[in-house]
């Protein structure tokens, strides 16, 4: 067939006996694929009954999705998360380079600077307001890259659909990562002896006893209904 | 016939297989008794419809690797309850267009005729109801089978009728598709009827069912599925078409006529062509079991074991529901594995191959009865060489199409030339090309450069003719 759309260089001289062999060679045995035998020739025209039938056996590959999750690919970018120290004081330092990273403008942080009444997280700045946006993120993974404290990673969750706007814009303490038992909530100061660096070196694993007692001081003092603390306490319910 | 009507004492001299009357017994069926069957036959047909509903997308997703309506009830089985439900609060619109009276009356043809065919069918054999003995079968006469085609044709005035009175294009051509589709095949199915007449020697189904049951060895029921197993196919082929359903379903191809003769129907009169057409499958479907595979009696071993205990009574029921609902598989089966087919290879199909093929084969079914009965003189050879002679008959039959059919294809590639290429663009907007005519075919930007050779690049290849010939060679 003199193909139009296909490129050939020499089309006067293709002529009928040079097309022939090829066409021959199609259903040759030696062609590749098997001839069909007698049986198989003869219920040719009815095999597709075979297959419909043969494949009422075979395994449905549904999900059958809200009642039973299956897991996500272990790498999957799902909903962000805002880590924590081992102790309890958050990693964020209110750098905004994830916001800059981000190519969707999906992200939103105002930092603040630590005070030795309130802190948040160790070293001179925490984040204060921190809010992604999932109506605009795509879940690149840039930001996560971006950040310099590993405080920003994503979690396997991708359940995140709603039918207002306004709730998917998540706030700090929807992203922050929930404190695990051994862990404090901030504000606190960082371990006796220890300062911002040694967080990144790895040698704070876990709250220290005078961090607990200090909490443990906090909290009692937010509980009695005292008018200086009473300003502490909104501040703490505000921040956390 | 000339033959029965010139020697009347041959007629005389044989007697015929059987009665021409229903073997089942309705003497002792009282009116209010026949007036309960009728109401459990319609919970019957009811509860399959309901069924069958869900049945057929639970099979059709297995088939497509999916497990179908599973959300409500277990396995779903709820699901038809719902889309009854739904069905009956839509918005039940009528066209301004439409033709109000028979708007309304074409669903009530369709969905009320097709409870009709029902009522001749034997779901079982004798049983015991209130103290009075009756057969599971409403009622049967010496033409039972004729109404049921009879009841078939007459429905087919309710897809017309949709078709017409919705006032709007698309159900009018489904509509007339449905007409000629169900008549044109009602002929080839009435054909094939013809051979289960030929060999039952009635037309009352109870009659045809008894017949079925003459053994041969071991007790195994000859089945007409087996002596007749040309006119099965040829009846289940019909039975595809006249239902409507894929790959036959020309006259409410979703792709083509948007749903065809009920495109402007909505809610409860477009369930009543649901219903319908579910109805109309089961009704050509127990035809099918009544006909060809012995109706409502057990199969083989079943038949002759507890000295026939299970092939009596309520039993019947059972059997006949299996073997129906073989069928219903079937229908769903091909629905799954078939694509529609077009409209002119349908019809092709029902005039040209059913029909005269069914013709023929009645013929031969004639002849060979007539040999068994004697009609063909006395001796055990007669019926062997009124085998053979149709064999002979067949083979002539089919050496002689085969020359025909290669003289033609010779013929036609005679005739086939290259033809005229016309530049499509000639009058500065395209134009399809006539026939005999060929569009200069576009050209990659590359070769736009050189000059173009159309003549002598093309003939080589692009000739069809010369591909069949070595098809041909190959073959032969």
């Amino acid at each position: 067939m003199a193909d139009p759309t296909e490129p050939h260089t020499d089309e006067p001289a293709r002529t009928h006996a040079d097309s022939t062999p090829a066409r021959r060679g199609e259903t040759a045995p030696e062609g590749g694929k098997k001839e069909p035998g007698l049986l198989g020739q003869l219920f040719a025209p009815v095999a597709g009954f075979g297959v419909t039938f043969g494949t009422m056996f075979r395994k449905v590959p549904t999900q059958e999705y809200p009642e039973v999750k299956r897991p996500t690919a272990p790498r999957f970018h799902g909903r962000h998360q805002l880590n924590r120290h081992p102790d309890g004081l958050e990693k964020c330092v209110g750098c905004e380079l994830c916001a800059w990273a981000c190519p969707a403008d999906a992200i939103y942080v105002e930092g603040a600077d630590n005070t030795d009444d309130a802190r948040f997280s160790p070293g001179e700045r925490y984040g204060r307001v921190y809010q992604i946006n999932y109506l605009r993120c795509i879940f690149c993974g840039l930001c996560i890259e971006a950040c310099p404290t590993r405080a920003l990673t994503m979690t396997n969750e991708y359940e995140l659909a709603d039918s207002e706007r306004a709730p998917l814009i998540y706030e700090k303490h929807q992203l922050l990562a929930p404190l695990r038992p051994d862990m404090l909530t901030p504000p606190f100061p960082m371990a006796e002896g220890m300062e911002e660096r040694d967080y990144y070196r790895g040698k704070v694993t876990g709250a220290t006893r005078g961090q607990q007692d200090y909490v443990e001081q906090r909290d009692a003092r937010r509980d009695e209904p005292d008018a200086d603390a009473d300003a502490d306490a909104a501040q703490v319910e505000a921040r956390s | 016939m000339s033959l029965l009507t010139a020697y009347p004492e041959v007629l005389a001299s044989v007697p015929l297989v059987a009665q021409d009357l229903p073997a089942a017994d309705f003497s002792d069926t009282p009116w209010w008794l026949s007036l309960f069957k009728a109401f459990l036959l319609f919970v019957y047909v009811m509860i399959s419809v309901v069924i069958v509903i869900w049945f057929e997308r639970r099979v059709i997703g297995r088939m497509q690797q999916r497990p179908g309506p599973n959300r409500l009830g277990p396995l779903g089985i709820l699901q038809t309850t719902a889309d009854g439900i739904k069905l009956f609060l839509k918005e039940d619109v009528t066209p301004k267009g439409a033709d109000k009276l028979m708007f309304y009356a074409a669903p009530l043809i369709v969905a009320s005729l097709a409870f009709v065919s029902f009522a001749i069918i034997p779901l079982g054999g004798d049983v015991q109801m209130f103290g009075h003995t009756t057969p599971l079968q409403l009622t049967d006469t010496p033409v039972a089978v004729l109404l049921v085609l009879a009841v078939a044709g007459v429905s087919a005035y309710g897809f017309v009728l949709a078709g017409w009175s919705s006032g709007s294009t698309y159900p009018l051509l489904g509509g007339l598709r449905s007409t000629a589709q169900v008549i044109s095949y009602e002929i080839a199915m009435g054909l094939s009827l013809v051979a289960v007449f030929l060999y039952a020697g009635s037309m009352s189904t109870s009659q045809i069912v008894e017949a079925q049951q003459q053994s041969t060895v071991l007790g195994i029921p000859l089945w007409y599925i087996v002596p007749l197993f040309f006119s099965f196919v040829v009846y289940v082929i019909t039975m595809i078409g006249e239902t409507n359903r894929l790959p036959f379903d020309l006259a409410e191809g979703e792709g083509e006529l948007g749903g065809g003769f009920h495109t402007e129907y909505s809610s409860m009169k477009f369930g009543m062509f649901f219903l319908g057409e579910y109805i109309n499958m089961f009704t050509v479907s127990a035809l099918a079991t009544t006909l060809f595979l012995g109706g409502w009696h057990a199969p083989w071993p079943l038949n002759v074991l507890f000295d026939g205990a299970l092939d009596s009574g309520w039993w019947g029921l059972l059997w006949f529901t299996a073997k129906m609902w073989g069928f219903i598989f079937f229908y769903v089966w091909v629905r799954g594995s078939l694509p529609r087919v077009r409209y002119d290879q349908f019809m092709a199909l029902g005039w040209k191959i059913l029909i005269p093929l069914s013709l023929v084969w009645v013929v031969a079914v004639m002849l060979i009865r007539s040999a068994q009965e004697g009609y063909f003189g006395e001796g055990r050879w007669v019926t062997v060489l009124t085998l053979g002679g149709i064999g002979v008959f067949v083979l002539i039959g089919i050496l002689l199409w085969d020359r025909y059919a290669q003289r033609r294809a010779a013929a036609r590639e005679e005739a086939q030339e290259v033809p005229e290429e016309i530049d499509p663009f000639a009058d500065g907007y395209p134009v399809p090309p006539m026939p005999g005519q060929r569009l200069v075919e576009p050209r990659p930007a590359v070769e736009q450069a050189r000059p173009v050779t159309v003549a002598a690049g093309h003939r080589d290849g692009d000739d069809p003719g010369t591909d069949r010939t070595t098809e041909e060679e190959r073959r032969g």
